[in-house]
C-alpha cells in the first residue's frame, strides 16, 4: 500500500511540473517567435505577458465544447485522452537527476518510444473521427510522417544503447560520466534531433497541421478543454525528445559545479532553443521533399552510422 | 506494475477532470450551424470517410517490415560487446537484407510520392 501511495504522490507532481512546463514553453514559444520578427509577443497581462498562459488557460475553460454531428461520437472523444496520456506517460522514466526519477524501468528506452509512439494512434483517431476532411487528410499526414520518421529515430538511438549498455535511462545517463555520447554520436545526434523535430510534428515537418492550407489539422474540429489536451501534448511531446537528447547523447543531469537538476534542465532548454530557432528559419517542406528526406536521407544515413557503430565497438569497445 | 497503473490513471483522471471543469463552466448551447462540419464556411458536400491516396498504405507497409528488423536490433545491441564478431556479422548480414528491400523499394518507385 505505501509504495502505491508514494506513487500516487510522486504523479501528482510529475502533473504539476507538466502543466507549469507547458505553460513556460507556450509562452517562451509566443515570445522567441515574436523576437525572431521584431514584435513583443505578449506584453499586456502582468510583467511582459508572463501571466498571459493563466489568462488564455481560463479562456478555454470557459469556451463551448463541440461534438460536430458528423463525427463519430466515441472515438472523437477518446483521442484527446489518449493525446495526453501518451506525452505524460513518457515521464515515468526521465530521469531529472540521480534521485528525481519517478520510477527508473530497466527497460526505458524502449518504454519512452512505445507510448509516445502512441501519439500516432490518438492523431489518426482525432483525424478520423472528425468527419471532416482538412482533418482527415491532417490525420493521414502525420500518420505518414511520424511512422517514417520513427525508424530513423530508433536507429539513432541503437548505438547509444550499445555504448551504454544498457535500456534504462539513469544508468545510459551515469555511463556517460566521463565524456557525453554526442562526442562519439554526433552524426547519430544530428539524425535523432531532425528525426524527432518531425516526430513531434515541428516546422519544417509540419505539414500535418499546415495552416495555410488544412488551417489546423487533425485538432480542426476540437475546442475548449479538448484542444487544450491536443496543445498540451504536442508542447509535452516537444519537451520529452529535447529531454531524451539531452538524456541519450548530452549527458543527461551530469555537468560539473552546478547541481544535476540545472544542468538536465540547461541542456534540455538550449535544444528547446533550438527547435525554435529552426521553426522560424526553415521553410515548410512539401510532403514528397518530407518524404524523401526519410526515406532516401535520414533511413540509409542512419543504417551507415549504426552498422559503423557497431564495427567500432566490435574492435573498441 | 501495480505502480503503473496508479501513475496512468492519475493522468486519465487529470484529463477527465479537466474535461469536468470544463462541462460545469463552459456554456452549452448547441445550434445546427455550430454542429455541422467546417469547412472554411462552405456547406459540406457528402462523407470524409472516402478513398485516399494508396501511398499511405504503401509507407505503412515499408515501416511494419523496418520496425520489426529494428526490434531484432534492440537485444542484439545490448550484448554486442559480449558476444563480439560473430554478432556483428550475423547483423551485417540481416541489414545488408534489409537495405537490399530498401534498394529494390527505392528502385521500383515505392518510395516516391506522386
Amino acid at each position: 500500500m505505501i509504495p502505491l501511495a508514494i506513487m500516487l504522490f510522486k504523479s501528482v507532481v510529475v502533473l504539476a511540473f507538466l502543466a507549469v512546463t507547458t505553460m513556460f514553453l507556450v509562452y517562451l514559444e509566443r515570445k522567441v517567435s515574436a523576437h525572431f520578427q521584431v514584435r513583443y509577443g505578449p506584453m499586456r497581462v502582468g510583467w511582459h505577458g508572463s501571466l498571459q498562459l493563466i489568462a488564455d488557460a481560463l479562456k478555454l475553460l470557459m469556451k463551448e465544447d463541440i461534438i460536430p454531428k458528423m463525427a463519430d461520437k466515441w472515438v472523437f472523444l477518446t483521442a484527446p485522452v489518449l493525446v495526453f496520456v501518451s506525452a505524460y506517460l513518457a515521464y515515468l522514466v526521465i530521469p531529472f537527476s540521480p534521485f528525481l526519477v519517478v520510477k527508473d524501468l530497466n527497460v526505458g528506452v524502449l518504454y519512452v518510444l512505445g507510448v509516445t509512439s502512441l501519439t500516432v494512434l490518438a492523431i489518426l483517431m482525432a483525424g478520423w473521427s472528425s468527419n471532416n476532411k482538412y482533418a482527415l487528410l491532417g490525420g493521414l499526414r502525420a500518420v505518414a510522417q511520424i511512422i517514417s520518421y520513427e525508424i530513423p529515430l530508433i536507429l539513432s538511438i541503437i548505438p547509444v544503447i550499445m555504448l551504454a549498455g544498457s535500456l534504462s535511462l539513469s544508468r545510459i545517463v551515469e555511463a556517460q560520466h566521463t565524456f557525453p555520447f554526442i562526442l562519439l554520436q554526433p552524426l547519430g545526434f544530428l539524425l535523432y534531433l531532425l528525426s524527432a523535430t518531425a516526430e513531434v510534428n515541428r516546422t519544417p515537418f509540419d505539414i500535418p497541421e499546415a495552416e495555410s492550407e488544412l488551417v489546423a489539422g487533425y485538432n480542426i474540429e476540437y475546442s475548449g478543454m479538448r484542444f487544450v489536451m491536443f496543445f498540451f501534448a504536442e508542447y509535452l511531446n516537444m519537451f520529452t525528445v529535447c529531454a531524451l537528447a539531452a538524456t541519450l547523447f548530452l549527458g543527461g543531469w551530469q555537468g560539473p559545479l552546478l547541481p544535476a537538476p540545472v544542468w538536465f534542465f540547461l541542456k534540455t532548454y538550449f535544444l528547446v532553443l533550438v527547435l525554435m530557432w529552426m521553426r522560424w528559419t526553415l521553410p515548410r517542406l512539401r510532403i514528397d521533399q518530407l518524404m524523401d528526406f526519410c526515406w532516401k536521407g535520414l533511413l540509409p544515413l542512419s543504417l551507415v552510422n549504426l552498422i559503423l557503430s557497431a564495427l567500432w565497438m566490435v574492435f573498441y569497445g | 506494475m501495480l505502480e503503473f497503473f496508479v501513475y496512468l490513471i492519475v493522468g486519465i483522471i487529470f484529463v477527465l477532470g479537466a474535461f469536468a471543469a470544463s462541462f460545469f463552466f463552459a456554456p452549452h448551447k448547441p445550434t445546427e450551424k455550430k454542429l455541422s462540419t467546417y469547412e472554411c464556411g462552405e456547406e459540406t458536400v457528402g462523407e470524409s470517410w472516402i478513398q485516399y491516396n494508396i501511398r499511405y498504405y504503401l509507407f505503412g507497409l515499408a515501416f511494419v517490415i523496418f520496425d520489426v528488423g529494428v526490434l531484432f536490433l534492440v537485444p542484439w545491441a545490448l550484448t554486442l560487446k559480449s558476444l563480439g564478431m560473430f554478432a556483428f556479422l550475423e547483423m551485417a548480414f540481416f541489414l545488408g537484407i534489409l537495405f537490399l528491400g530498401l534498394a529494390y523499394a527505392w528502385r521500383k518507385g515505392a518510395l516516391e510520392w506522386i
